[in-house]
């Protein structure tokens, strides 16, 4: 399927805004009216029914007649709270009172347009159209609230769920229940709507409390992993050896047939090829599962990566990253062979990573079962629109006839972009026609988790007569998810060589003003064919960031300058680095003022003990159409007998533009701040033999409450356009404890996770 | 069959004496809220009481608890409990909130032993519930309040 950005991104043409009463409730929505219908028509049919097919709405909420307010949110709720900040926007807009505002996370109805919930893009892609839906529902409210009480819309203050004139008050529950609204605005007349100036916002940018909380406080909140069905079975996955290529020889169930529970081994032929090789156990319970695919004997016939190991995927990309006419160009500023050729020194240093898991805490589930020839898939998760046509083909169905429900998230991190745990559910149910609900251990889930791959980066830089830096030659190699599982999604290089994908390679494009600056992104070919290579909080740029930043105090060293003077010089937003508006304006002087901000608040300079030190970086956020300006210090102290390396604080100054939910912004900041301080120094697996040798919390280690350093994260204050949070905090972290540590005891860090040895 | 109290009613279970407590708990007695994490007792998720003692389910043998009281989240009822709800939501403590009944659960029963605890006792405590999003600041605070406040 083809999917265009405007989609994605919200900006869908022929937009219109529908009001219209059904019974006694309100329903707004803002939304595209689908071919052959007219906007009255499609008004009349989204009052009297929910699933319209005539509109597409993209921004729906109903007011009932006793005043509650339901707000559909088409996103997945992960820990970020996305509900609460979307809801916000609309509830200053319309002029509610936040009490009457209700929630709901919808399922995949394709009348909810392209489903996505990542890169960090939800208030900045939807902060627009949630504004004018708000308003035009405010202005539609006014204008029969008025004519309620017999005074002109224009004299009248819509607050508190209130319309009021001359000290006379309707409520819009009594709007509701008295009037026959039926309105429609058009693009352009949405366009002209008054917008509210920050000034008059009640609720962006203050405090409040978000809206999933209590129930994630007293054990309610529904996971996918708590959903039953009546009549289910259970399905326990038996992985195969490699990901790809694995067939089955044999199953022999012998001896798990005597385990109460037992039911069957299922091969699973999957027509989309996602599951490879694959047999599930179907048991009564799981715990009968667990126990009867200990007792299950699969031989398979290993697919060609079975000997694979990360030291032959980081060769392969080192190798890679050297050879000049790999990859394909990002950026092409300057002449960076020209300063090469007439470089009088120059310096070179490859940064790597390891692989990483995502460990999403709640393990991969789905239940499925199929009603009358649909199917219905129950499980969290955060691209829907991009599982949906692979589960098409698996099942071989139409896309229509499948429905994702939607459910809380125990963690999406990146790893619920892809609902491949479905695909064994639903062939399962298929197959043995009743519903199954699948859980994998959680050492499976790491077998089966779509990894952030191990990269390699090179970088060579120029210096002239005088020691100035002429210009940096930057490679990066890794396993490409968006190759693998979005590849509609990749554009083309400028140097017209081949397709790539900024999810892996942005911020190597960063915000430093350099004359001579050549970035090539490179796809690790044995990395692509021996796993799948998955998006993890913060993408590309929390892997390329780690190279970019740390090189950048390597050349600091070189030309002896101040690290943080050395990025201001070139933070100086000429040229491309002017910003755009709305999302960048300002440019580099922004990511330059955060970096002021958080050397003046961290004491930058100031004398520390032996053994510690201050480091520095920043970063421009998860892509330049949407920078989120970071500076980022990290206090250390290194014992270099005992190799250990103890974060003491972390200073992080924060500019997003307009924070919409400031405590939720925090919440966020903090936890992808330990995030990074974690992806530094704590967590990391290997491949060995094709697969991760890390599977459980016994070996693969992320930090813990003993690990968390003093946190100090300042937002800007700021009423620019608001740009995405979730992610970016964690890229500036590991390069910052990096360089912190090389002040601290000479050593250069250039491998994540740190390891001093 | 094997009786148990859970959350102050007697309970039977029809499962394998060897079956993990979390499963019985979770899907023949159908509360959801103590949740599967990593099944070797390093996750914390499934956090519950025995006898008031804060116990990883997903190791223990249904057969261990006969006779025994066992709570849950759902059955949190001590004033300790009550304290920390209140300062999970105060504190807006939940990011995916997937561990937090573990959290809660452990801070309780540490709580009922220790209703004035240190910074490093807090920490000391804690520290074998993983929290993937991270979210251990508050966390730390919200026991903090809890311990101050009434009830604790």
């Amino acid at each position: 399927m083809a999917i265009r950005a405007d989609q994605i991104q919200g900006n869908v043409s022929r937009r219109t805004f529908l009001a219209g009463s059904a019974g006694a409730t309100l329903v707004m929505g803002l939304g595209v009216v689908l071919p052959g219908c007219s906007r009255e028509e499609a008004a009349i049919d989204m009052a009297i029914d929910a699933a319209s097919r005539s509109f597409a709405p993209t921004v729906w909420f109903e007011i009932g007649s006793d005043g509650g307010i339901l707000i559909n949110v088409a996103k997945a709720e992960m820990g970020q709270h996305v509900g609460t900040a979307l809801a916000r926007v609309i509830a200053d807009e319309l002029g509610a009172d936040w009490d009457d505002i209700d929630i709901k996370y919808v399922d995949s109805d394709p009348k909810w347009g392209y489903m996505i919930t990542g890169a960090s893009w939800s208030v900045f892609t939807t902060f627009t159209m949630l504004s004018q839906a708000g308003a035009a529902g405010r202005t539609i409210l006014c204008d029969a609230g008025a004519a309620l009480l017999g005074v002109d819309p224009a004299d009248c203050t819509v607050e508190g769920s209130n319309v009021a004139a001359n000290g006379k008050q309707v409520s819009f529950a009594e709007i509701v229940r008295k009037g026959d609204i039926s309105r429609t605005f058009s693009e352009e007349e949405l366009g002209a709507l008054p917008l509210k100036p920050a000034s008059e916002r009640r609720y962006i940018g203050q405090t409040t409390q978000a809206l999933d909380i209590p129930a994630k406080a007293t054990g309610q909140a529904v996971y996918g992993l708590d959903v039953e069905l009546p009549g289910m079975v259970f399905a326990h996955p038996m992985i195969p050896p490699t990901r790809y290529g694995s067939t089955i020889k044999s199953i022999d169930d012998t001896a798990a047939r005597g385990i109460p529970g037992y039911l069957q081994t299922l091969a699973l032929t999957d027509p989309s090829e996602v599951l490879q090789g694959w047999a599930v156990v179907i048991a009564e319970d799981y715990p009968s599962a667990m126990k009867a695919a200990k007792a299950v004997a699969v031989d398979w016939e290993p697919g060609p990566t079975a000997n694979v190991s990360e030291a032959d995927i980081l060769a392969e990309g080192a190798k890679l990253a050297a050879d000049k006419s790999s990859g394909v160009l990002f950026v092409d500023d300057g002449d960076v062979v020209a300063a090469r050729a007439d470089a009088a020194t120059t310096h070179s240093a490859i940064y790597r990573t390891g692989t990483v898991l995502h460990f999403t805490l709640e393990p991969a589930n789905a239940v499925v079962e199929f009603v009358d020839g649909k199917c219905h898939i129950h499980s969290g998760n955060q691209w829907q629109s991009l599982i949906l046509p692979t589960l098409a083909k698996s099942l071989g169905m139409e896309e229509a006839d499948i429905t994702i429900h939607q459910y809380y998230l125990g963690g999406g991190f990146g790893r619920r972009l892809w609902g491949d745990p479905m695909i064994p559910a639903a062939l399962a149910a298929q197959q043995l026609n009743k519903p199954v609900k699948i859980v994998f251990q959680r050492a499976d889930d790491s077998r089966f988790d779509c990894v952030r791959s191990a990269s390699v980066q090179q970088f060579d830089a120029s210096f002239d007569m005088g020691g100035a830096l002429t210009g940096i030659e930057h490679a990066a190699a890794a396993g490409w998810a968006t190759l693998a599982m979005a590849p509609f999604f990749m554009l083309d290089g400028i140097d017209g060589k081949g397709k790539f994908h900024g999810f892996e390679i942005n911020g190597a494009d960063h915000w430093y003003t350099l004359q001579n600056h050549r970035v090539r992104t490179i796809n690790n070919e044995l990395a692509q064919r021996t796993f799948l290579p998955g998006w993890l909080r913060s993408v590309g740029p929390g892997w390329i960031g780690w190279g970019v930043e740390s090189f950048m105090d390597e050349l600091a060293g070189i030309t002896g300058e101040d690290p943080i003077e050395f990025r201001l010089a070139r933070l100086d937003a000429s040229g491309k680095n002017a910003g755009n508006v709305p999302e960048s304006v300002g440019g580099a002087t922004r990511l330059a003022a955060v970096l002021r901000d958080v050397r003046d608040r961290s004491g930058w300079g100031r004398e520390l003990p032996d053994g510690e030190g201050f480091g520095v970086a920043v970063c421009g956020g998860q892509e330049r159409a949407m920078p989120t300006w970071i500076a980022c210090v990290a206090h250390v102290a290194v014992d270099v007998e005992s190799k250990s390396v103890k974060v003491k604080k972390i200073w992080q100054s924060i500019d997003c533009g307009t924070v919409v939910h400031p405590d939720g912004a925090m919440a966020q900041a903090e936890g992808a701040t330990l995030w990074g301080v974690s992806l530094a120094l704590h967590e990391g697996t290997t491949f060995k033999d094709g697969q991760v040798v890390d599977r459980n919390l016994d070996t693969y280690t992320p930090l813990r409450m003993a690990d968390v350093p003093e946190l100090d994260i300042k937002f800007m204050d700021s009423t620019e356009f608001p740009t995405g949070l979730g992610e970016p905090p964690v890229v500036p972290v590991a390069p910052a404890i990096g360089n912190a540590i090389y002040v601290a005891s000479g050593i250069r860090v250039r491998d994540l996770p740190i390891r001093l040895s | 069959m094997i009786e148990f109290e859970l959350n102050g009613e007697s309970v039977t279970s029809a499962s394998e004496a060897d079956t993990p407590l979390l499963w019985v708990v979770r899907d023949e007695l159908k509360l959801k809220g103590t949740k599967y994490g990593c099944g070797i007792a390093m996750c914390g998720a499934c956090t519950v009481h025995i006898d008031g003692v804060a116990t990883r389910s997903c190791i223990t043998p249904l057969s261990s608890v006969a006779g025994h009281a066992v709570t849950t989240i759902e059955g949190l009822a001590s004033d300790a409990g009550k304290a920390l709800q209140k300062a999970w939501v105060d504190e807006q403590v939940p990011q995916c909130g997937y561990c937090q009944s573990g959290q809660i659960m452990q801070a309780a029963g540490f709580l009922e032993n220790n209703p004035s605890p240190t910074d490093e006792q807090i920490t000391a405590a804690m520290n074998g519930i993983l929290c993937r999003c991270m979210a251990y600041t508050r966390i730390h605070k919200a026991i903090k309040t809890a311990a101050g406040g009434e009830g604790a």
